[in-house]
């Protein structure tokens, strides 16, 4: 009952201040879309009523992190796609399709790529060494307390950060939207995904994922036929038309590709040098590995063979969306940039900016109720997002710090449960704090800092302790921190953070992506100092590598599947 | 250190069973090469990006605006989705099989 007060207190917050606004301050671009608001909530109903039957069926620590281990393969392949398919790719991608063309492509198969290397090297392996988090199989081998809370570490930064990219575009969006302000569109995202994770934890995640992942590859493959419709199917009208559809464009983006004398099929200014375009495909690429909430999707199955089914399905899903946002980025292009409806050409600008590309077009080939749909979708794909990543933040603070490295794994599982929900709360504020002091950043830019972090600090130790006998506790912490430190001061030294947030003049650290040089750090700190290492507890660590080995490539000793 | 008590005799059995070396070595040549083969081709890409951009842009026909970049970044999205598949055919049948025989010999 307390659940469903909450739900009703949101629902007449929302209510209220979208009837006050639409009457006062909603700017005549953003009428009040009764579709979209039925939509919104008939999604908000159904995932409040699986999380209310999720709560009843979360009970151990196992339910809580990984649904009880008895999601599958086909399953869990839709909600890896659901948890990977964030607001920041459908919106963001097709964004950078929209104003810059061919380098939105870059983007997308750099974060499809990772997912054959997670196949063949990990996935398997994670799901037979670990339980709940990715810090459980770091730990197999190496010393619980520093371990765990290194590995605790880069996941809070990798999600804390993810989580911004998320927080801005449920922002934008719903200020389009509802005509709500931006900072009321975030705090009410943040109070859901906390409602989600802390009543109805891994199970209502999972599912919200799936029915997201569902909705959103429906939504987006309708958007893509109906731009390949308006040009008869025909693929080279369609780019022809893409072309022309620059030349004529009264948005600035557009006119400064033409002035530049850009080619918007070719790689054009997002890479602007070959150090960065390195570096972001290694970002791109190994940081996918190193995800926290990606990672412990793999221990929701029941073995191996349901993991590597999982991610089978997750790579075509993936791969399929992204080609679709590629079509509706350009389709974008040809429908949206020429239509008074969608553009403000005194500033040269797209009504609530190029994140909306993809929501404009849902209004270009299907009109309001496909509008009202889409709206729907992309916020559940935020909710859907941001709950992943806030259950993987709350399960690092209650599962490795707390109790692994604070309580030595002798802990109440209530208790561990208890300190994740309030550890999700938190995380959630904190959330609603950046995402609103984040407001102006281009959101596929802050995931790409994001999955720096996660290559340079999670991926590095977690793929040296599945392969590299050698590597000991002390190389792991000290090459791990050097991959975390240098990224996070490189990160905050560059233009993005430097000058675009902190106001100063000048960047620091000349490249946007620092991947390159902290992954390579990362790598030669483990490797350096694990060889230096010949204390006794490195001798033990590489003694335990061959029954690691042994579970790894057999499964023999894997937690299995719980029996309900 | 690892939470759960590790069956020393257990694990001595399978590492000095014949099937288990047969098992690791196919997996380990067979994942590096595919990943071998996965980095390659996004790591070409990614070169061509960095050094040569301009490359991508050519035409794929005189007459056609469709630049040869489309196909080719369509492709390695489609090449990915078939290495997934080759390598879950392939551990479905005969990586399982290897492994549920040394469970069972092991016992």
């Amino acid at each position: 009952m307390r659940r469903l007060s909450e739900l009703s207190a949101l629902a007449s917050v929302l209510l209220w201040s979208s009837g006050a606004w639409a009457a006062d301050a909603a700017k005549p671009e953003n009428p009040l879309n009764m579709t979209a608001i039925i939509m919104f909530f008939i999604f908000v109903t159904v995932t409040l009523g699986i999380t209310y039957w999720a709560a009843s069926r979360t009970k151990t620590a196992k339910d809580f992190y990984a649904a009880g281990g008895g999601i599958t393969g086909m399953q869990n392949g839709l909600a890896i796609a659901g948890d990977y398919m964030s607001a920041a790719s459908f919106l963001g991608i097709s964004a950078m399709v929209f104003a810059k063309g061919y380098d939105g492509l870059i983007y997308s198969i750099g974060f499809l790529v990772g997912w054959p290397v997670i196949l063949f090297l990990m996935a398997e392996q994670l799901r037979n060494l670990g339980r709940y988090t990715f810090a459980d199989i770091v730990s197999f081998r190496l010393s619980r307390i520093p371990i765990r809370t290194l590995s605790a570490l880069g996941t809070l930064c990798t999600v804390i950060l993810y989580l911004i990219a998320q927080m801005v575009g449920a922002g934008q969006l719903i200020r389009t939207l509802f005509g709500l302000p931006y900072e009321y569109a975030v705090v009410i995202v943040g109070t859901l995904m906390i409602l989600y994770v802390a009543f109805g934890g891994m199970l209502a995640t999972t599912w919200v994922q799936i029915i997201k992942a569902v909705l959103l590859l429906t939504g987006a493959t309708f958007i893509a036929i109906g731009a390949l419709n308006h040009v008869h199917f025909d693929i080279e009208l369609f780019f022809r038309s893409a072309l022309e559809g620059v030349k004529s464009s009264g948005l600035a983006d557009h006119k400064k590709v033409v002035a530049d004398n850009k080619d918007i099929f070719a790689p054009g200014g997002l890479v602007s040098d070959p150090i960065s375009a390195i570096s972001l495909g290694m970002a791109l690429m190994f940081g996918t590995a190193g995800l926290p909430h990606i990672l412990m999707r793999f221990f929701t199955v029941a073995n191996a063979k349901e993991a590597r089914k999982s991610v089978f399905y997750a790579t075509g899903f993936i791969g399929y969306f992204y080609i679709l946002t590629f079509i509706i980025g350009f389709g974008a292009v040809v429908l949206v940039a020429p239509n008074p409806h969608y553009v403000d050409l005194a500033k040269g600008v797209l009504n609530g900016g190029n994140n909306m590309a993809a929501i404009h077009m849902a209004h270009a080939t299907g009109g309001d109720l496909f509008l009202g749909f889409i709206s729907a979708v992309a916020f559940a794909t935020i909710l859907a997002v941001v709950s992943g990543l806030t259950l993987a933040g709350a399960s690092a603070v209650s599962h490795d710090i707390y109790a692994n490295a604070i309580r030595g794994g002798k802990v109440d599982e209530r208790v561990e449960m208890r300190i994740s929900k309030i550890a999700a709360l938190v995380i959630g504020i904190i959330a609603i704090y950046l995402g609103i002091q984040f407001e102006k950043q281009n959101v596929a830019f802050m995931v790409g800092l994001a999955f720096a972090i996660a290559a340079s600090a999670n991926f590095p130790i977690l793929i040296l302790s599945i392969y590299w006998k050698d590597l000991t506790t002390r190389g792991a912490l000290i090459g791990g921190s050097l991959g975390l430190i240098s990224t996070v001061t490189m990160v905050v030294l560059s233009k993005t953070v430097w000058v675009d947030v902190l106001g100063n003049k000048e960047a620091l650290f000349p490249y946007k992506d620092p991947a390159i040089f902290s992954m390579t750090l990362a790598f030669v700190g483990c490797w350096l100092f694990s060889k230096m290492d010949s204390s006794a507890q490195a001798q033990k660590e590489r003694a335990l590598f061959a029954p690691q080995r042994v579970r790894c490539e057999t499964g023999v000793g894997a937690t299995g599947a719980s029996k309900h | 250190m690892n939470e759960d008590p590790v069956d020393q005799r257990l694990v001595e059995r399978i590492q000095n069973h014949p099937k288990y070396k047969e098992l690791v070595e196919k997996r380990s040549r067979f994942t590096w090469w595919l990943s071998i083969i996965m980095l390659v081709i996004y790591y070409a890409f990614v070169l061509v990006v960095a050094f040569a951009p301009k490359s991508l842009g050519a035409k794929i026909s005189s007459t056609s605006v469709i630049s040869v970049g489309i196909p080719i970044g369509v492709l390695i999205i489609i090449s990915a989705f078939v290495l997934t598949g080759i390598y879950v055919r392939r551990a479905n049948s005969e990586f399982d099989s290897l492994t549920q025989a040394i469970k069972e010999e092991t016992k």
